[in-house]
């Protein structure tokens, strides 16, 4: 495969330490996190944050507006805590008539292997049909797709309807560490987390995230190149979904719950806003976003009435004012790349 | 009577027909999705809350005014259109350079705030509106009960689809609608006023979604949410059908309401997501869409 | 608000220094929906009949005092229960109230359990939170999907309307709702003549009201909710359902639902109840003070914002009875079941062993326009459910509660 040639490959070195030293600060964060804000919500942070994390590698570095990624965050949610709790799967493959494959109840790490999985297929299955689109085009199929599979997993029996799967229990890692302490689940947490965002940044820069950017600036230039696009666009979209699905897997290891407000429209739009506020195609953007709506989302709280209104006016201003985002800003300002 | 996989063929008629009213709200908001499109290049996501508007305008004014139904179909698309027209030049009009997904961004964040705002002064649970008197009862058509205000929504859709068709197609100022839409820059040495003309057409495809409003007013939920389900089943419908030409966003419009009205009596479970699946066996068939043009 | 906690300090200052009497310090949260689906029924409306219900009890009580927080889930389990995690732990919050929708009272139910801190639900529906998934530190408080069942399908059968028709929403609470109602309506000599399931949101109800048409049946009954409730009863009316002899029950319809309607649309509407607020002077008064501790001027209290009152009220009296001992959630829920409850809204009840507070249900029916004196004039009251009856016996509840003891 031939590598393109990045223009910023010059300065790579410098690239490097900005990233590296904003990455040891992540992790000086993420060491002191627990001790001063609620463990709980530093790891749901973290779970979006991952999520938010991989729907950039579709916007920031391919170009792909993928407006229903709560599909694959939801129904990973779903199916780990179903693994977790229940285990035995049951799909109706006729009218009244059920393909039953007893298996017991999963550990967590296996739960949220079979999440990444879920997004896996949901992933090949829509991304084989929006691609076959692009642009605006390729957001609304994907948002309808979505739609409809938040309409099925309400019909669906296992997903409880409104009430959700409901106490999920940690359970134990491996079968051996016990994840019902707080301190040793963050831990989890943050291995899962980091372990995911290493992985896009590798992605991001290996030969192949190379040829991603290459699409995302020109699509007909990379198809004149030789490149088959639309096979390097399916399989960062099936990897985007895969760590969607991590990510819904774990919250609900994390928060002992899968219910339908994962599936729905809002969740989609909720983690644009999360990457958009962050800076789009920025490494750390997804992760700041996170924290900041997550964080809007509690200190509003109190006054609740407004926060739709408050996120529709943030979204208004991040398109016209600060498209770059806030890491996407100081990046900027520092002469950097983050 | 016959019957057709067990449903006796005047019930299928019935439902039809009711299919083909469910469509006429799919052929307004998905004509004035095209019509937008056509021009701004923008998929204009807040259609749904503009939906809402109008609806929300005809309670207001008969809140405010005492002015009823047949006003309210005029006053409330104009009054939605104007302020479609701020939004226009106060911030749309800054993304045309950009890469179009901005604009889906922006108008989804509009719709967010739009949405915020009316269940913050109305509440969510709804706004009561009832049926102009002229429409109340309805005609026993032998094979269904057919409501006048059904008929009346079938045939007003029709015409102000059509209509639209005609101004675009075959008039002298749908022929510059077009070549603007094609090479502005032309246009504009021609001596057109492009952004009052791209101005205006948004503010049209606004009232034409809020015209939709009002006519949903009197038969379904007026609330805050009314229009955000709705316009995503819309999205599939113009994905379906291809934003390519007019006629064809109209007559997908009211096509799929007639296969959803027919999948509510055969397989009702699935009438609220036979639409998507079509959108997935299209994308298979025909990327395109049915009437659209490869990009 | 913090005018009211002043007024309260202040007078519980003084009557310290004057009777001795002990100083009790409660706080309470009110979880509800503020934003979305269900801010109508809950949402500000609670937190004014949460005031309320204190700045009344203070002023009877003057050493108790009441420091109250209030919160959005935003419809989120996981907000929910972030957000009670974060007040029993942070905020110290003894006892949580409200919380529309049932997935997060479900998940909030868990963490009073977890947490062993009290939990009163005035807004959810599922009658699971005192069946198979009840606990000890948990308290419903105003309806459930049984009683809505029960109440409305044995009233219609009384009355005459002995065959039914369902419209049913096609997810979990739709089928358990259609399931309790067809068991009523089975026991009490009805039959069921046919069913449609339609898909939760739906926009057109017109095909499903010509299937409820043409089955003759004397009954539809809605078993849905929210929007898609309003969106069938007004395309019902405009089908002529009800001028054609036919009668719509509303399982889960709220006086919020009603004013959406409007009364042209919703009269000769069946529903049931536990509490209207132009049944008596007293809720009327009560009502009057509602919109003064800060409620919408142009709405009216549902059930769920009296149940909110009522459940503080009798909440704050355990903790006398306790004389201010309230980290042991269990207990105080134990003292609240042990004592009788009575208040100006719900009169006289109790709390049964799987917690589920019983009082009288009101079968109601929506006025026609001409019969209506002024706004928020709804309904005519059919026929009252005593408290035995209305709520499922504690024996059916699956509730492992009950089997213990």
């Amino acid at each position: 495969m031939e590598r393109v040639v990045d223009p910023l490959m010059k300065k790579n070195t410098s690239r490097d330490r900005s990233i590296a030293i904003a990455f040891l600060i992540l992790l000086a964060v993420l060491a002191v996190a627990p001790f001063y804000a609620y463990p709980q919500f530093v790891m749901q942070v973290l779970c979006f944050a991952l999520f938010a994390c991989a729907f950039n590698l579709l916007i920031g570095y391919v170009g792909l507006l993928s407006f229903g990624h709560a599909l694959y965050f939801g129904w990973a949610s779903y199916v780990c805590a179903h693994m977790i709790k229940i285990g035995t799967i049951s799909i109706p493959y006729w009218p009244g008539a059920w393909l039953v494959i007893p298996l017991p109840p999963l550990s967590p790490e296996l739960g949220i292997l079979a999440g990444a999985l879920t997004g896996a297929v949901l992933g090949l299955v829509a991304g084989s049909l929006a691609i076959r689109r692009q642009g605006i085009y390729f957001a609304m199929i994907t948002l309808a797709l979505a739609q409809m599979m938040y309409f099925f997993a309400l019909q669906a029996k296992f997903t409880g309807g409104e009430d959700g799967i409901q106490g999920v229990p940690r359970g134990k890692l491996f079968g051996l560490i016990s994840l019902a302490d707080p301190y040793t689940m963050y831990a989890f947490v943050v291995v899962v987390f980091l372990a995911g965002f290493l992985f896009i940044y590798r992605v991001i820069h290996s030969p192949f995230g190379e040829v991603l950017k290459a699409i995302r600036e020109n699509e007909a230039r990379a198809i004149s190149l030789g490149y088959k696009t639309d096979r390097y666009k399916l399989v960062a979209f099936v990897l985007s979904t895969t760590l969607a699905g991590v990510a819904g897997a774990t919250k609900a290891v994390v928060m002992q719950i899968a219910s339908i407000s994962d599936v729905v429209w809002q969740m989609s739009g909720e983690v644009v806003l999360m990457t958009l506020v962050g800076g789009l195609g920025t490494i750390f953007g997804p992760v700041i976003g996170a924290f900041v709506i997550l964080t809007m989302q509690y200190k509003l709280a109190a006054f609740g009435e407004w926060v739709t209104v408050i996120q529709g006016v943030i979204f208004v201003a991040c398109v016209l004012l600060f498209r770059r985002g806030i890491v996407g800003e100081i990046a900027n300002i520092l002469r950097v790349k983050l | 009577m016959f019957e057709i996989f067990g449903i006796p063929s005047t019930a299928l008629f019935g439902q039809l027909l009711i299919g083909l009213i469910n469509g006429s709200f799919y052929a307004l908001l998905s004509l004035g999705l095209a019509v937008i499109f056509g021009m701004l290049n923008i998929i204009n996501f807040s259609h749904g809350a503009q939906y809402m508007m109008g609806a929300f305008a005809a309670y207001i004014i008969l809140q405010a005014t005492g002015l009823g139904y047949w006003p309210a179909l005029i006053i409330a698309p104009i009054i939605v259109g104007i302020t479609g027209i701020i939004i226009e030049r106060t911030m749309l009009q800054w993304l045309y350079k950009l890469d179009h997904l901005y604009g889906l961004l922006l108008t989804f964040g509009i719709a967010l705030i739009i949405e915020g705002v009316a269940r913050n002064y109305f509440g969510s649970a709804g706004l009561p509106y009832t049926l102009p008197d002229s429409l109340r009862g309805g005609q026993n058509l032998g094979f269904m009960f057919l409501p006048n205000y059904r008929a009346w929504v079938i045939a007003v859709s029709l015409v102000v689809c059509l209509g639209t068709w005609f101004v675009i197609e075959r008039t002298k100022l749908g022929s510059y609608l077009r070549a603007a839409t094609e090479n502005p820059t032309l246009v504009r040495a021609m001596g057109v006023n492009v952004p009052r003309m791209i101005t205006l057409t948004y503010g049209f495809g606004v009232a034409l979604a809020a015209f939709a409003g009002v006519m949903a007013a009197p038969i379904y939920n007026v609330s805050p949410q009314m229009g955000s389900e709705l316009i995503i089943v819309v999205f599939a419908v113009v994905v379906i059908g291809g934003m390519g030409s007019i006629l064809g966003a109209i007559v997908t419009g009211f096509g799929l309401g007639v296969i959803e009205g027919l999948t509510k009596v055969f397989f009702p479970e699935a009438s609220n997501t036979v639409i998507f699946v079509i959108m997935a066996i299209v994308l298979l068939v025909r990327p395109a869409g049915l009437f659209g043009r490869r990009a | 608000m913090k005018r009211i906690l002043g007024l309260a300090a202040l007078t519980a200052a003084l009557a310290c220094s004057t009777a001795h009497a002990q100083q009790i310090n409660v706080k309470i949260g009110v979880l509800s929906d503020m934003s979305s689906l269900y801010a109508d029924i809950g949402g500000p409306g609670s937190v004014a009949a949460a005031k309320l219900a204190i700045a009344d009890f203070t002023k009877a009580n003057p050493n108790v005092k009441v420091e109250m927080v209030s919160g959005d889930h935003q419809n989120k389990p996981d907000v929910g229960t972030n957000l009670a995690n974060q007040w029993i732990d942070v905020d110290k919050v003894d006892m949580i109230i409200d919380v529309p929708n049932s997935g997060v009272a479900l998940a909030v139910s868990q963490v009073a359990l977890n947490k062993n801190k009290v939990f009163i639900v005035s807004g959810a529906a599922a009658s699971d939170l005192t069946g198979p998934k009840c606990n000890a530190n948990t308290v419903h408080w105003t309806y459930d999907t049984w009683m809505l069942a029960n109440g409305t399908g044995t009233a219609m059968v009384k009355t005459g309307g002995d065959s039914w028709f369902f419209l049913t929403s096609d997810y979990a609470f739709g089928h358990a709702l259609e399931r309790d109602t067809s068991a009523a309506v089975e026991k009490a000599g009805g039959k069921i003549v046919g069913k449609v399931r339609h898909p939760l949101n739906t926009n057109d109800f017109s095909s499903f009201l010509l299937q409820a048409q043409s089955s003759k049946a004397k009954v539809v009954g809605l078993a849905n909710a929210g929007g898609d409730t309003i969106n069938s009863i007004k395309q019902a009316a405009e089908f002529g359902i009800v001028k054609g002899g036919q009668k719509l029950a509303g399982l889960l319809v709220f006086a919020s639902d009603v004013a959406a309607l409007g009364l042209p649309t919703a009269q000769g509407l069946t529903l049931t109840e536990t509490w209207y607020w132009d049944m008596n002077d007293a809720n009327r008064a009560w009502t009057k003070r509602w919109h003064e501790a800060g409620a919408a001027a142009n709405k009216f209290p549902t059930m769920i914002h009296a149940g909110v009152y009522a459940g503080i009220q009798h909440y704050l009296k355990a903790a006398v009875a306790l004389k201010g001992k309230l980290d042991d959630g269990k207990v105080v829920v134990a003292k609240m079941k042990e004592m009788p409850t009575d208040d100006v809204l719900f009169g006289k009840g109790m709390i049964d062993p799987t917690g589920r507070k019983r009082h009288d249900a009101y079968l109601l029916e929506v006025k026609a326009p001409s019969a209506s004196k002024h706004p928020g004039d709804f309904y005519t009251v059919k026929a009252t459910i005593p408290a035995k009856d209305a709520f499922r016996d504690p024996k059916d509840s699956g509730c492992s509660l009950v089997t213990k003891s």
